[in-house]
């Protein structure tokens, strides 16, 4: 074929040419940069004006963080070190870390304490997080709440152990109700869990130093400390919550849906802070006389209820997502509601509603920044409250509101950045 | 009995209560019902309980006796003899205030972050990822502070624009920038503004017209007029005349150094505009990012066979793409706009007068009525949030897709 | 699980909130620990050191009732509180007992129900304006900018004080007094103004307190003292008693040097008796004899409490002035140990 066609056609290349490269200016970072940065004359004015901009933060904050002092005891020994250069008196940190991480009151000998049941959150974390880990590790997830409490808030080891015995008398209960009656199963279960509990407090309410921690009171936790606890126990608290509130709100008897969704909207349309003035000053009075359970648990409360809403929106998204058919099947197939909420749609409800609930995590997670404003010392409340007043250090706002977001910016970016991950994980679709 | 067609009556059995789920959903709401009205009696009998312990009741009588404090940026007339219905209702104002302004900006902010970050400039696009991801991934009230401690800490305090050897000085004569706060001049309305402001609202009428009339004109006859520079000429040229006509009827009061502070002209308080600041680059991360996912919510067969009808890029974007985008914008948008609504009641934390500030702040403190001041507080943005909640829901209903 | 916990817990309080309608000091006794209202932080009145344990004058007097009452100076619990919290926290029985230079007002005793069991200092409200300013006197202040601490009679003192001269100014509202510190030395604000006692505290604590004044005028009175809920009168007279505990123990010369050695020889008999050698002065009041004893000993006297805390020798200076005792002129006096 190809001779026929030489000859008919003469001025036909009959080979192909070398492969040449192509020229210097397209191909490699000189491409790039003319394609990403000097395309056309507004977008090389706009990468001029955006250099310039990077170069005036920079050059302001550069010699502030590598000129910084590190190792005085006040802001005047720091001031006189840097004798008028440019720096940061990164020294309150050295000196003030264990208060700002801890709070004032924590027992300085117990640090290791928080730290540890820091490091045990990301081992109880991982198989919830990842498929990937071996699923024996669960049983640290179930342990968790019991050795963190125990760790965290000290005391005998006896409590946490009776509770972890009611719980798990009480879910061995449920287990073999659960077939008859779901609602049989789960009252039940906490019926049974809540008789162990109490009789187990009775017997080990005398025997208060067995493997014993020194007791620490919830009012002397403070610092990031406080935000962490604050965040990790009302998120947790608020799922199993926001779960029975959209359900609620999704159900078709009129007066669960008329409570869920007066709930939800009462709570979604009212700021935080408002709902902490309630912890903080009016919940008291609708308490029976003499009831005094401690801010930080009145706190818990506001705060689990207030993510409880929304997180209820995100999974009412979810279950609204799901098609027709998926409640339709669980039905033909002769499940009760029960059977059917808990086999077929919230499994696939919930995996859709993931990342939304880790947004409202993260949002939490930042709100308990605000109970600074009601006299608790958080992280905020620390640098607002004892450290700017001191006399040490008064004036040094940069470094202590910089190590603040630092803080808060590493762990939400990383839950933010888990939760894309997650996203792209869990798309089993593949268009 | 046994003659009766309907089986059920004679054979009801208690435990149908459960087991039927006829009955059974009656059981659960009975149950759900009694538990409530239960926990509402709870609460209610300690509270009358509580109070009768401490010698208190419930009364709203404080909101009618003089505040005695005073405010320092109120929008209608106040001082510390007016009641403290007053002060709430300044509080309000300040509250409605601020949310306006970070809304207007915040939206700026995000449409510019969103649009940039899907930029083909590289530089422009990263460095909007990063300010998102900076400002989303810290608590809006670290903002507030260290906003707030920028204004206060770095701007010159109005002394440093005193004397001979002043070390700041203002900006054109007419503006100052101080951690007291930013003056600019105050317009004065003299004799005849009325006839100005009158005129340049008609023009804004006018210059709505002519679009209209410069659309049906495309519509009819195909026939393009254009409308930027003569909408522009219509809502200044009259207005400009009518101006000079008049005699400059309204004049500028610019702010001057006397006494402590500056006086004359308009004065933005150091709390509203680190709040507002605040507000505003905190929310624009999140709306750049739904404004983002809205772009790329329009799928790139739009944009291709819009090109292939022949229109140009700027049509594309204005007939094609953004209709079909702001359809999946402006819900989350909305839901942002009642955020900065709840959000502002941190003003708290910079001294800023709002409904939290003045009700449920000070008011409270000093009138010890807790319980009332709450209340009121919480009714307050439930009405807002419930009202947003309605114009949302109009809104979505007029957009959603129209099928036949 | 943590949910059957807590509600658990919520039945047991109910049950026990039931059976027991306790009073002040026998919780407090269940507890063994006494909870302390203090505000969040003004050096010399109450704030934490570095090693966060609360120190100050306002600290002082808790540290002292819990000396009173367990014997243990350290049987207390400090709860910071700010101007806003601190009536509903011990209102609503967060806390037992409230040392937070709180201004005695008659609606504070009246209406908000509470008692004041005395006065540990005789304030006034009064400004600060940096020298360079060349204000002398605060009729000169008007137009200035005024930082004040909301939620405190301070904040009603000031409007009146300058309605009444006729004078304008424009206040700045501020949360916690480092705030207010923050603000006036930015020069966000003229002046600021609040008790005379803190705004020596205050300055105390600036790099150069030579280059601001306090101005003469005092334009309030502010009898700081610490209070109680209303209704519970035995513990009332149990706290009260211990403040003038210290206050008697200045004026009869007894020290937390020589206090045990005075407890066990002493010939005055108000002495003996203060000191429970003689009489049953305890016993009434629910206490060991050696309360008082206790008290002076952990905290010292009135004088010294003072002198140690805010005293001319500390950064802060105060001089005694109106809260030296009657027999030097000023207006501290207990009634009689008898």
């Amino acid at each position: 074929m190809s001779d026929t066609h030489a000859a008919s056609v003469p001025y036909v290349r009959e080979s192909m040419l070398p492969q040449v490269e192509p020229p210097a200016t397209a191909k490699g970072p000189v491409k790039w940069v003319h394609q990403s940065l000097f395309s056309s004359i507004p977008y090389t004015i706009l990468t001029l004006v955006a250099l310039y901009v990077i170069f005036v933060i920079l050059s302001g904050f550069l010699p502030w963080l590598l000129g910084g002092v590190w190792n005085t005891g006040n802001i005047r020994e720091c001031r006189e070190v840097l004798d008028g250069a440019q720096g940061g008196c990164f020294s309150v940190l050295t000196d003030r870390w264990n208060q700002l991480l801890f709070g004032i009151a924590y027992p300085q000998d117990g640090y290791w304490r928080p730290t540890m049941a820091f490091i045990l959150l990301f081992v109880a974390a991982a198989p919830v997080l990842f498929g990937s880990v071996p699923r024996q590790l669960l049983i640290v997830t179930v342990l968790y709440p019991f050795l963190a409490f125990w760790l965290i808030w000290g005391g005998s080891i006896l409590v946490p152990l009776a509770a972890l015995l009611s719980f798990a008398i009480g879910y061995v209960v449920y287990s073999r109700l659960v077939k008859s009656s779901f609602a049989g199963g789960l009252f039940g279960g906490i019926a049974v869990g809540v008789v162990v509990w109490f009789v187990a407090g009775l017997m080990t309410s005398n025997l208060t130093d067995v493997l014993a921690l020194e007791e620490v009171a919830s009012r002397n936790m403070g610092g990031f400390m406080l935000n962490m606890i604050l965040g990790v126990i009302c998120v947790s608290l608020s799922l199993p919550l926001g779960i029975v509130l959209a359900l609620g709100r999704q159900s078709n008897l009129p007066i669960i849906r008329l409570i869920c969704v007066v709930f939800i909207e009462f709570i979604r349309g009212v700021p935080l802070i408002t709902l902490l003035f309630v912890a903080n000053v009016v919940l008291a009075y609708f308490l029976p006389p003499g009831t005094n359970f401690d801010l930080i648990l009145r706190v818990i409360i506001m705060i689990t209820m207030f993510a409880s809403a929304y997180i209820a929106e995100v999974i009412r998204g979810g279950l609204a997502a799901l098609p027709r058919g998926q409640y339709e099947a669980a039905d033909s197939l002769g499940l009760d509601y029960a059977q059917a909420m808990r086999l077929i749609i919230l499994p696939q409800a919930l995996k859709i509603s993931i990342p939304g609930i880790v947004n409202v995590a993260v949002g939490l997670f930042k709100d308990t920044t605000l109970v600074s404003i009601i006299s608790m010392f958080d992280l905020v409340g620390m640098i607002r409250g004892p450290i700017l007043a001191s006399t040490d250090w008064n004036g040094v706002y940069w470094e202590l509101w910089g190590f603040a977001a630092l803080l808060f910016f590493v762990v939400c970016y990383g839950i933010s950045q888990y939760s894309q991950w997650l996203e792209r994980q869990l798309q089993t679709d593949h268009h | 009995m046994t003659t009766m067609s309907d089986p059920q009556q004679g054979s009801f059995r208690l435990s149908m209560l459960l087991n039927d789920t006829r009955y059974r959903s009656y059981t659960f709401q009975f149950i759900a019902l009694l538990l409530l009205i239960a926990l509402m009696a709870f609460l209610g009998i300690n509270l009358v309980r509580n109070l009768a312990e401490a010698g208190l009741n419930i009364s709203y009588s404080f909101l009618y006796v003089p505040a005695g404090y005073d405010i320092n940026q109120t929008l209608i007339d106040y001082n510390s003899q007016s009641t403290n219905l007053r002060a709430a209702v300044v509080g309000i104002l300040n509250t409605l205030l601020v949310a306006f302004l970070a809304c207007i900006t915040a939206t700026v902010l995000g449409v510019i972050a969103g649009v940039a970050r899907l930029s083909k400039n590289w530089l422009v696009s990263k460095m909007m990822s990063v300010y998102v991801e900076i400002f989303r991934n810290i608590p809006v009230l670290i903002w507030i502070l260290m906003i707030y401690t920028l204004m206060t800490a770095v701007l010159p305090a109005p002394n440093a624009f005193r004397g001979d050897n002043a070390t700041s000085s203002m900006l054109l004569d007419a503006f100052a920038f101080t951690n007291r706060g930013i003056y600019i001049p105050a317009p004065v309305w003299g004799p005849g503004s009325m006839i100005v402001v009158a005129t340049f609202v008609l023009s804004i009428i006018a210059a709505i017209i002519y679009r209209k009339y410069a659309v049906s004109l495309l519509f009819r006859t195909g026939k393009l007029l254009p409308t930027g520079w003569p909408t522009l000429a219509i809502l200044l040229v009259p207005t400009i005349l009518v101006f000079f006509v008049m005699g400059s009827p309204v004049g500028l009061d610019y702010p001057a150094l006397k006494g402590f502070n500056f006086q004359g002209g308009l004065q933005i308080g150091a709390p509203l505009i680190a709040l507002w600041l605040a507000l505003s680059v905190y929310t624009g991360a999140f709306i750049a990012e739904n404004v983002r996912a809205g772009i790329q919510a329009v799928s790139k067969g739009q944009t291709e066979a819009a090109a292939s009808l022949g229109l140009r890029p700027k049509r594309i974007m204005n007939l094609v793409v953004l209709p079909q985008a702001l359809r999946v914008i402006i819900p989350p948008l909305i839901s942002q706009y009642l955020n900065i609504t709840k959000n502002s009641s941190l003003a708290i934390a910079v001294g800023y007068a709002d409904i939290t500030a003045t009700l449920g702040g000070i008011t409270l403190n000093q009138t010890g009525r807790a319980i009332e001041c709450v209340l009121l507080l919480m009714l307050f943005y439930l009405t807002i949030s419930l009202s947003i909640s309605a114009i949302m829901n109009v809104y979505n209903n007029s957009v959603s897709l129209k099928e036949r | 699980m943590n949910k059957s916990v807590f509600f658990g817990a919520l039945t047991v309080a109910g049950l026990t909130a039931g059976a027991a309608a306790a009073s002040t000091l026998d919780d407090v006794k269940a507890r063994g620990k006494l909870n302390c209202g203090v505000t969040t932080g003004l050096v010399g009145f109450a704030a934490p050191n570095a090693n966060g344990e609360w120190e100050g004058f306002d600290v002082a007097v808790c540290r002292a009732v819990a000396a009173a009452i367990f014997a243990d100076p350290n049987a207390v619990e400090f709860i910071p509180t700010t101007g806003k919290t601190r009536f509903t926290a011990l209102a609503s029985g967060e806390i037992d007992f409230l040392a937070r230079n709180t201004t005695w007002t008659f609606s504070r005793d009246v209406d908000l129900k509470f008692d004041f069991i005395g006065v540990n200092y005789y304030d006034g409200q009064g400004f600060m304006v940096p020298k360079a300013l060349g204000v002398s006197s605060a009729k000169d202040l008007d137009g200035a900018t005024v930082c004040i601490q909301t939620g405190t009679t301070t904040e009603l003192n000031l409007a009146d004080f300058f309605r009444a001269n006729n004078i304008s100014y424009e206040p700045v509202p501020i949360e916690t007094n480092a705030e207010g510190q923050q603000q006036y030395l930015a020069g966000a604000c003229d002046t600021y103004t609040t008790d005379a006692s803190g705004l020596a505290a205050t300055r105390a604590t600036f790099e150069t307190p030579g280059d601001h004044i306090i101005l003469p005028e005092i334009i309030s009175k502010e009898p700081l003292g610490p209070l109680v809920r209303h209704g519970d009168n035995d513990w009332g007279d149990l706290t009260r008693w211990v403040l003038y505990a210290l206050i008697a123990a200045e004026e009869l010369g007894v020290t937390s040097a020589n206090v045990e050695e005075m407890a066990t020889n002493t010939t005055n008999p108000e002495v003996a008796r203060l000191l429970g050698a003689e009489g049953t002065l305890g016993e009434m009041l629910g206490l060991d004899a050696g309360w008082a004893k206790n008290a002076i000993a952990s905290q010292g006297n009135y004088g010294e409490i003072f002198a140690k805390n805010i005293g001319e020798e500390t950064p802060i200076g105060l001089a005694r002035g109106l809260n030296a005792q009657w027999t030097d002129g000023g207006l501290m006096y207990a009634p009689p140990f008898r």
